[in-house]
């Protein structure tokens, strides 16, 4: 979108300008403005931030702090949110890094990223088994599941899950992204994911395609 | 004596050998041979005989031996054989230290809050992996610059040492001053609990020096048969130290939009000693190398300007404070490092060595082949899912593009743990074909 056409609040968080962007969500509050329209503003917000960092003008110190002001707004809006919902039946995503492996800095920044999109989230956390992202995956119906890694060890762990959700039949439903400091095509090839996500951008574009 | 003289004199120091038994005057002809190949390829004066070949491995030795990283962290003996085995069987130019194999009692007996490590929240057959968090909170920015030893001993040591939380009732030890004004500084040390915390550093200090005996006898055994070391001391940027293992990555992001001026004055407090380790440990090891892991520089983590104002600045000047000594920083770049090129080739000719993962080596070679000797790049995806030809093609094709006219290192691009033997030995012998300079 371009930047005259966004509203003053998307505007001000794709700029990182915390302050007014804490002021404009009060006033907003004030002013008796829904929850949901003022959320639907950031995601605009964060789309900009995440249009920034495609064009190699944002990284990912703006990225974390672009999600860390959207966190805050989440949570200040939360005890005013309609309770109905909540449970709206969102585009989901499972998510996870894979077992053997404890980092979530870069999977944490996917799940803020695609919360911000509009995503429903659900983020198995660190070090989780094949069986956990199977049972998610049945239990949600939902039809994207990322793999995050950090260290090489995990390149058979991510094929166990691919395998995994196979055998469970669901394979078809499922689209797979990996992504992650060691994967690349040829890492891609060898788990049987469908894509391999560069960075978080590039993941969260995979989402969105999936749910077109 | 000006830094050339003295990174001379390193190097001589290195090469001499002083205090190795050699087994025989082949190893000791060996050693020479591989370390003046080493020099020559980061002193830019000469070219090599042939490209040096240094894998940076990690737990490899392990896989390689076919014991656990557990067996590996817990079992010194059965650690130094592994350490041995890699060396003899694949002979490489110069090998990764044990450092890289830390001892588990140790962290133990001190309750490590850091790391994850085998039967510590990691399976026996996988890495330890740090565990970050915000060690060091957003408004301490003040203690720490005041008194960085202090923050460290008395706030940081607690936090990440279970056993040291006791730590914290101790009183600042610049107190202590005249007679009158000294007792109180050492109530602390009357507590139960502050005495039981000592009792765990001495236990600590017990099992580092046990282990420290062992790494030390392994390194007379591979360097007896001709094998240097690959690096002497360590360092990091202050960037790092305070993002790595103080504010964690997220916090220190936040930090530059909230509190820059801290952050940067924290920066300049940790710059003298970053230098200080990096002096201090390679000297102590007679090698002039310190190996300096970077992390937060990377491209895609800050923009150009937050490279250049709050990574690069302070990492120059510890870079140039360990050139000033005479030693040569061995900065590993992981991830990719292709946007900055340009900035980091801001550096004296042949005192630096700039080991790359993911970045373009022609375009590298390119800006910081008249400044740098540079090394890396083989892809770790490539060492664990191809075979030993792609790796061999791989190589050849790195040491015509990279290894052009000296100046080159032929090494893996991230550190080696669990690959194929095959393919490491694939690395090491395509120096050896490919890599001879005539």
């Amino acid at each position: 979108m371009e930047k005259e056409k966004m509203t003053e609040l998307a505007r001000a968080l794709m700029e990182l300008d915390e302050k007014r962007v804490y002021q404009l969500v009060d006033e907003k509050i004030k002013n008796g403005i829904s929850p949901l329209d003022i959320i639907a503003e950031c995601n605009e917000g964060m789309a900009g931030v995440g249009d920034l960092f495609s064009a190699g003008q944002y990284f990912l110190s703006q990225m974390l702090f672009a999600a860390e002001i959207f966190k805050n707004i989440m949570k200040q809006l939360e005890p005013i949110m309609p309770k109905a919902e909540a449970s709206t039946s969102r585009d989901k995503v499972v998510i996870g890094t894979v077992k053997g492996d404890i980092h979530d800095i870069g999977k944490n920044i996917v799940v803020n990223l695609l919360r911000g999109s509009g995503f429903e989230v659900i983020d198995l956390g660190v070090d989780v088994p094949a069986e956990k992202f199977v049972e998610a995956l049945r239990e949600t119906g939902a039809r994207v599941l990322g793999l995050s890694a950090l260290l090489n060890f995990t390149y058979p762990e991510m094929k166990t899950v691919v395998e995994a959700v196979t055998e469970a039949g669901l394979r078809d439903k499922v689209t797979i992204i990996i992504g992650g400091a060691p994967c690349n095509e040829q890492v891609r090839q060898f788990t049987g994911a469908d894509y391999y996500a560069e960075d978080a951008v590039a993941g969260v574009n995979i989402c969105k395609k999936v749910y077109s | 004596m000006t830094r050339e003289e003295k990174q001379e004199q390193m190097f001589e120091l290195w090469l001499s050998g002083n205090g190795i038994e050699f087994v025989n005057q082949e190893a000791e002809r060996s050693y020479r041979e591989r370390v003046t190949r080493i020099k020559d390829a980061i002193q830019l004066k000469k070219v090599p005989d042939r490209v040096p070949v240094c894998p940076f491995t990690g737990l490899f030795p392990a896989y390689y031996a076919g014991i656990t990283v557990q067996d590996l962290m817990y079992d010194y003996d059965k650690a130094a054989a592994a350490w041995k085995k890699y060396v003899f069987d694949l002979e490489p130019d110069a090998y990764m230290g044990m450092f890289l194999a830390p001892p588990g009692r140790f962290f133990e007996i001190l309750d490590y809050k850091l790391y994850q490590w085998p039967g510590h929240g990691v399976q026996p057959d996988r890495s330890y992996q740090c565990l970050e968090a915000e060690y060091m909170k957003a408004d301490e920015y003040d203690a720490l610059i005041q008194d960085p030893s202090d923050f460290w001993v008395r706030v940081y040591f607690p936090r990440v040492f279970g056993a040291l939380k006791p730590f914290e009732k101790l009183a600042p030890l610049t107190d202590v001053m005249e007679m009158p004004l000294t007792c109180g500084s050492f109530i602390p040390f009357g507590f139960p609990e502050v005495q039981a915390a000592f009792k765990a550093v001495l236990e600590a200090g017990n099992e580092a020096v046990r282990w420290a005996g062992v790494v030390r006898a392994v390194d007379q055994a591979l360097q007896g048969q001709g094998f240097p070391a690959f690096v002497g001391g360590a360092s990091k940027a202050p960037f790092d130290i305070l993002g790595d293992t103080l504010r964690g990555t997220h916090g220190i992001m936040l930090d530059m939009y909230r509190q820059p001026e801290k952050l940067l004055r924290a920066l300049e407090v940790l710059t003298p000693l970053a230098i200080r380790m990096g002096v201090s440990s390679a000297k102590a090891a007679g090698n002039p190398l310190v190996f300096m892991p970077l992390h937060k520089g990377a491209d895609g983590f800050l923009s150009d300007q937050q490279f250049r104002t709050f990574y690069w600045a302070t990492l120059r000047k510890v870079i140039m404070g360990l050139i000033e000594e005479g030693l040569v920083p061995f900065l590993f770049a992981e991830g990719g490092y292709n946007t900055r090129l340009e900035v980091i080739c801001d550096l004296p000719k042949g005192k630096t060595v700039w080991l790359f993962d993911n970045t373009d080596m022609a375009k590298a070679k390119e800006i910081l082949g008249d400044t740098a000797c540079i090394a890396g790049n083989v892809p770790i995806s490539l060492l664990t899912l191809g075979t030993a030809q792609e790796v061999k093609d791989y190589c050849k094709q790195l040491i015509k593009t990279a290894g052009k006219g000296g100046g080159f290192i032929l090494c893996n691009g991230a550190v080696i743990d669990d690959v194929p033997p095959e393919n490491l030995r694939a690395l090491i012998e395509s120096a050896k074909e490919y890599g001879i300079y005539s």
